[in-house]
C-alpha cells in the first residue's frame, strides 16, 4: 500500500528526515516511536502532504502512485488521513458541517451521490458511537472550547467517518487520560481491518498496551535506527531511547517541533 | 513558501459599463449647479431652500481627512458631474416605458424589472446613476397603504411627510459628505409604513454607477409609523473604471413606536485593482432613529467592494426600551481601505444596543472599525454588547479596532469584546487534509467567522454574501 524510499525531507533548509524506507502493507498496523526531535511528526506530515515541509530526496509510493506529486486535499479523498498532534480549531463551523463537507468530497471524488444533511445526520450518529461521542459535539464548532482528550476523539471521529486507507496518528495519545486512551484506541481498533493501515506516531509505549502493532521502528535523528515486532517497544519502555542515540551522534535534528 | 496569500484573480463581473445616451450637466459645484439640479428635477422652492442651506454649510466645512484611518488623494470637488441621468428619462407611467438598456443593464446584475421577470417577494427600486429608472411592485404595495417610490415623486406626491422627515436624523450640517449629499442628491428611494402595518414583501433598491466622471449622491428615508415593520434591501454595483467615483449618500430611518426597521446592505462597488487604481470612494452617512418607546432599528452590513469606505450606521436609542443593532461583515483586500463601524446613541431608559462586528483583511489592505458607545444621563439601565473580531489574511493586510464608549449614567451596562485572528496555514492544512479544496477551505473559515452576522441577513441575501466572500477571496497558498 504504501512504499517510502529514501525519503528525506525537512523545513526552512534543516533537514530532518535523512533517508526513511519504510513498507506498509494492507492490514498492517506500524509504530514509529524515537525521542523528541527524531523526526517521528515530521515523517507524518510530509506523508499528508504538509505545505511547510520540503521533501528533497527519495520518494513515496501510495497504491501504484506517486503521493508527492499530489496535494494535500488529493491525498485525503485518495485515502490518507493524518490525525493530529495538535486538532485545530474551526470557529462559527460546525463539526457536522465540517464532516459532511469533506465526507461528500470524498463521495464525490469515487464518483458516489452526496449525503444531504439528514442522510448524513444518521450515518455521523452511527459512527459517533465508535469513540462514544453524543450529539451535543456535532453542533458545536470544530474543536473549539473542547478538551485535550475530546479533541483527539473528534480526529477519531473523523477518522471513522471518512474511512481512510491509510490512518497516520500523530501522538494520538499525547496529552489523554487513561480513560480517553482507552475511548481513542478503542475506536482505532475497531476501525483497523484487514483493508486498512495504521501508522502510529508515538513517543510513548502505553497507547501500544491498546493498539497492538505488527511492526515497531524507531526513529533518531532522521533515520530509522532500528526495526523489531511489538516486543521491541517494551525493551524501550525499559531502557528508554539513550542507548539508541549513541549509536547515531546527530541526533538533535531540528525543527521538529514546529506546530 | 510559509505564508498564506491570497490572489483574489476573480474578475469582477459587474465591471461592464451601459452604452446610453446620458443627460450630463457640466462639472463643477455652486449654487447655480444646485439651481439646475432643482429646475432639472422640477422641484418646488422649499427643496430648493434646503439645498442651498446644505450647500452653505459645506462651503464652511472641512472634509475628514484627519481622524479616519484612510488616504487617498486630494477630491477636487469642482471637477465632479453631479447630475447625470439616462435620456429619455421614463415616464415610469409603466415599466414598459423604461429605456430596454436599462432593463437589459439590470437583468444582467440579476435584478430583472419586467413585469414577468420580477423577483418573487421582494420590490426594487432601481436607480441609474443619478436617477431611479424603475420600481417594481408599487400597485401591490398601495394596496397596503406602503408608499415605496423614488425621491423625485416623493417630493412631488408626498411633500408633507418629505418635509417632516428628511434631514430629521442627519441634518444638513451633520457633516462634510452629509452636507454634500444634502446639497446635491439626485434621486434615491422613499419607503412609508402606515400605522400598523407589517411590509408583505421585502423592499430594496439597487444602485448602479455607469457614468466615470459623475458622482453618486443619493438619499434614501425610511419611515416606519407605530407598530409597523419593515425588511429593506440594498445592493450596489459599479463599472470598472481606472478613476475614482464619488459615492456620498445619505440614508435617514425613522421608527416610531413599536415599529420595527431591518435595513440590510449587500455593498459590492467597484473596488479597484490590484494595484489600487479606480475603485469607488464610498463615504456614506446612514443613520437611523427609534423615535419611538419599544422600536428598533437593525443594520446589517455586509461591505465587499469600493476602494475606499467610510461608513457608520447609526442608532440613536431616544425612545424608551428601544433597541439599536449593529451586524456588519467588511472584507478588504488589495489595497481597500475600510473605516466603518457605528454609533449607539442611548437616550431614552432602558435602551438596548448589539454591535457584531467581524473585519477581514486580506492583500495589502486596511480594515479599521471604528464605533461609539454613548449613554446619557436620562438613559438609565441602558445596556450595550459590543463584539468586535478581526481577522487577518496573509501578512501584509492591517486590522485595527477603534472603539469609544462614554457612559453618563452610573445604572448602564457596556460590554465589549475584541478579538483578532488570522487564517493560518495550519487551520488551510487541517481542512484539506480532511480532503476539502483549499478555496472551499478558506470560504469555510470565513463564513464561520462572519456566521453571527449572515443569520441576520435575509435567506437569499445570506447565500448571496457568502458567495460573494468566497468569490472575493478566491486564491492559494502560494
Amino acid at each position: 500500500m504504501l512504499e517510502i524510499k529514501n525519503l528525506h525531507a525537512g523545513i526552512d533548509g534543516n533537514e530532518i528526515l535523512k533517508g526513511i524506507n519504510l513498507t506498509v502493507k494492507k492490514g498492517e498496523i506500524h509504530a514509529i516511536m524515537g525521542p523528541n526531535g527524531s523526526g517521528k511528526s515530521t515523517l507524518a506530515k510530509v506523508l499528508a502532504g504538509h505545505p511547510a515541509y520540503e521533501v528533497t530526496k527519495g520518494e513515496v509510493i501510495y497504491q501504484g502512485k506517486n503521493l508527492l506529486e499530489m496535494a494535500p486535499d488529493e491525498r485525503a479523498r485518495e485515502g490518507v488521513f493524518m490525525a493530529f498532534q495538535y486538532p485545530i480549531e474551526v470557529p462559527g463551523v460546525s463539526n457536522a458541517q465540517f464532516l459532511r463537507l469533506a465526507y461528500n468530497e470524498k463521495r464525490k471524488h469515487l464518483s458516489e451521490e452526496e449525503l444531504d444533511p439528514l442522510e448524513f445526520k444518521d450515518l455521523l450518529k452511527e459512527r459517533a458511537k465508535v469513540v462514544e461521542m453524543d450529539a451535543s459535539f456535532m453542533t458545536r464548532s470544530v474543536n473549539e472550547g473542547f478538551s485535550g482528550g475530546e479533541k483527539k476523539r473528534n480526529e477519531i471521529l473523523q477518522m471513522a467517518v471518512l474511512e481512510p486507507r491509510l490512518a497516520v496518528l500523530d501522538e494520538t495519545d499525547s496529552g489523554l487520560d487513561i480513560d480517553a486512551l482507552r475511548i481513542v484506541a478503542g475506536g482505532v481498533n475497531q476501525l483497523h481491518n484487514s483493508e486498512n493501515a495504521i501508522i502510529l506516531v508515538t513517543h510513548y509505549q502505553r497507547l501500544l498496551n491498546y493498539i497492538v502493532p505488527d511492526y515497531v521502528h524507531v526513529l533518531a535523528g532522521g533515520h530509522i535506527v532500528k526495526e523489531g515486532g511489538k516486543e521491541l517497544a517494551l525493551e524501550l519502555e525499559q531502557k528508554g531511547y539513550d542507548w539508541l542515540k549513541t549509536a547515531e551522534p546527530e541526533t538533535t535534528g531540528a525543527g521538529a517541533q514546529v506546530r | 513558501m510559509s505564508t498564506v496569500e491570497i490572489l483574489g484573480k476573480q474578475e469582477y463581473k459587474y465591471g461592464f459599463v451601459t452604452d446610453i445616451e446620458s443627460d450630463v450637466i457640466p462639472r463643477g459645484l455652486s449654487e447655480d449647479t444646485i439651481r439646475l439640479i432643482v429646475e432639472k428635477k422640477n422641484e418646488p422652492d422649499w427643496m430648493l431652500e434646503f439645498r442651498l442651506k446644505a450647500y452653505r454649510h459645506w462651503l464652511t466645512m472641512t472634509e475628514p481627512k484627519n481622524w479616519p484611518n484612510i488616504s487617498y488623494p486630494e477630491i477636487d470637488y469642482q471637477d465632479v458631474i453631479y447630475y447625470s441621468a439616462p435620456k429619455l428619462k421614463p415616464t415610469k407611467a409603466s415599466l414598459d416605458e423604461v429605456d430596454p438598456e436599462l432593463l437589459r443593464t439590470f437583468e444582467k446584475l440579476g435584478i430583472p424589472l419586467t413585469e414577468q421577470k420580477q423577483l418573487a417577494g421582494v420590490a426594487v427600486d432601481a436607480v441609474f446613476d443619478s436617477v431611479s429608472v424603475a420600481t417594481t411592485y408599487k400597485e401591490k404595495l398601495k394596496k397596503h397603504g406602503v408608499i415605496f417610490c423614488s425621491f423625485t415623486e416623493a417630493i412631488r406626491d408626498y411633500p408633507d411627510l418629505i418635509k417632516k422627515y428628511l434631514g430629521s436624523v442627519v441634518p444638513t450640517n451633520d457633516n462634510f459628505f452629509a452636507a454634500l449629499n444634502s446639497a446635491v442628491f439626485s434621486d434615491g428611494s422613499f419607503c412609508f409604513i402606515p400605522k400598523g402595518v407589517r411590509c408583505p414583501m421585502e423592499l430594496s433598491t439597487y444602485f448602479r454607477i455607469n457614468n466615470s466622471e459623475s458622482g453618486q449622491f443619493e438619499r434614501t428615508l425610511i419611515v416606519a409609523e407605530e407598530g409597523s415593520y419593515v425588511s429593506y434591501l440594498e445592493g450596489c454595483t459599479a463599472p470598472k473604471f481606472d478613476k475614482n467615483q464619488l459615492h456620498a449618500a445619505v440614508v435617514e430611518l425613522v421608527a416610531l413606536d413599536d415599529a420595527q426597521i431591518k435595513y440590510s446592505t449587500v455593498q459590492n462597488w467597484y473596488a479597484g485593482d490590484e494595484e489600487g487604481v479606480g475603485g469607488i470612494y464610498n463615504f456614506v452617512t446612514k443613520r437611523g432613529k427609534c423615535a419611538g418607546r419599544n422600536s428598533k432599528i437593525s443594520w446589517t452590513q455586509v461591505e465587499t467592494g469600493s476602494a475606499i469606505t467610510w461608513k457608520y450606521p447609526s442608532c440613536i436609542l431616544q425612545g424608551d426600551n428601544s433597541i439599536g443593532e449593529f451586524y456588519s461583515v467588511a472584507l478588504t483586500n488589495h489595497a481597500q481601505q475600510a473605516d466603518t463601524g457605528t454609533k449607539m446613541i442611548h437616550l431614552g431608559k432602558n435602551t438596548r444596543s448589539t454591535i457584531i462586528s467581524k473585519g477581514i483583511a486580506a492583500g495589502k489592505s486596511n480594515n479599521s472599525y471604528r464605533g461609539l458607545v454613548k449613554v446619557m444621563p436620562k438613559a438609565e439601565n441602558a445596556r450595550n454588547y459590543t463584539q468586535c473580531d478581526s481577522m487577518l489574511i496573509g501578512s501584509n493586510s492591517g486590522a485595527n479596532t477603534f472603539p469609544y464608549i462614554e457612559v453618563m449614567n452610573n445604572t448602564s451596562s457596556v460590554e465589549h469584546e475584541a478579538s483578532t485572528s488570522k487564517i493560518s496555514e495550519e487551520q488551510l492544512f487541517y481542512l484539506q487534509q480532511r480532503g476539502i479544496s483549499q478555496e472551499d477551505a478558506v470560504s469555510l473559515i470565513i463564513n464561520g467567522f462572519c456566521k453571527d452576522v449572515f443569520l441576520q441577513l435575509p435567506m437569499e441575501f445570506a447565500v448571496e454574501a457568502q458567495r460573494l466572500l468566497g468569490m472575493k477571496l478566491e486564491g492559494s497558498v502560494g
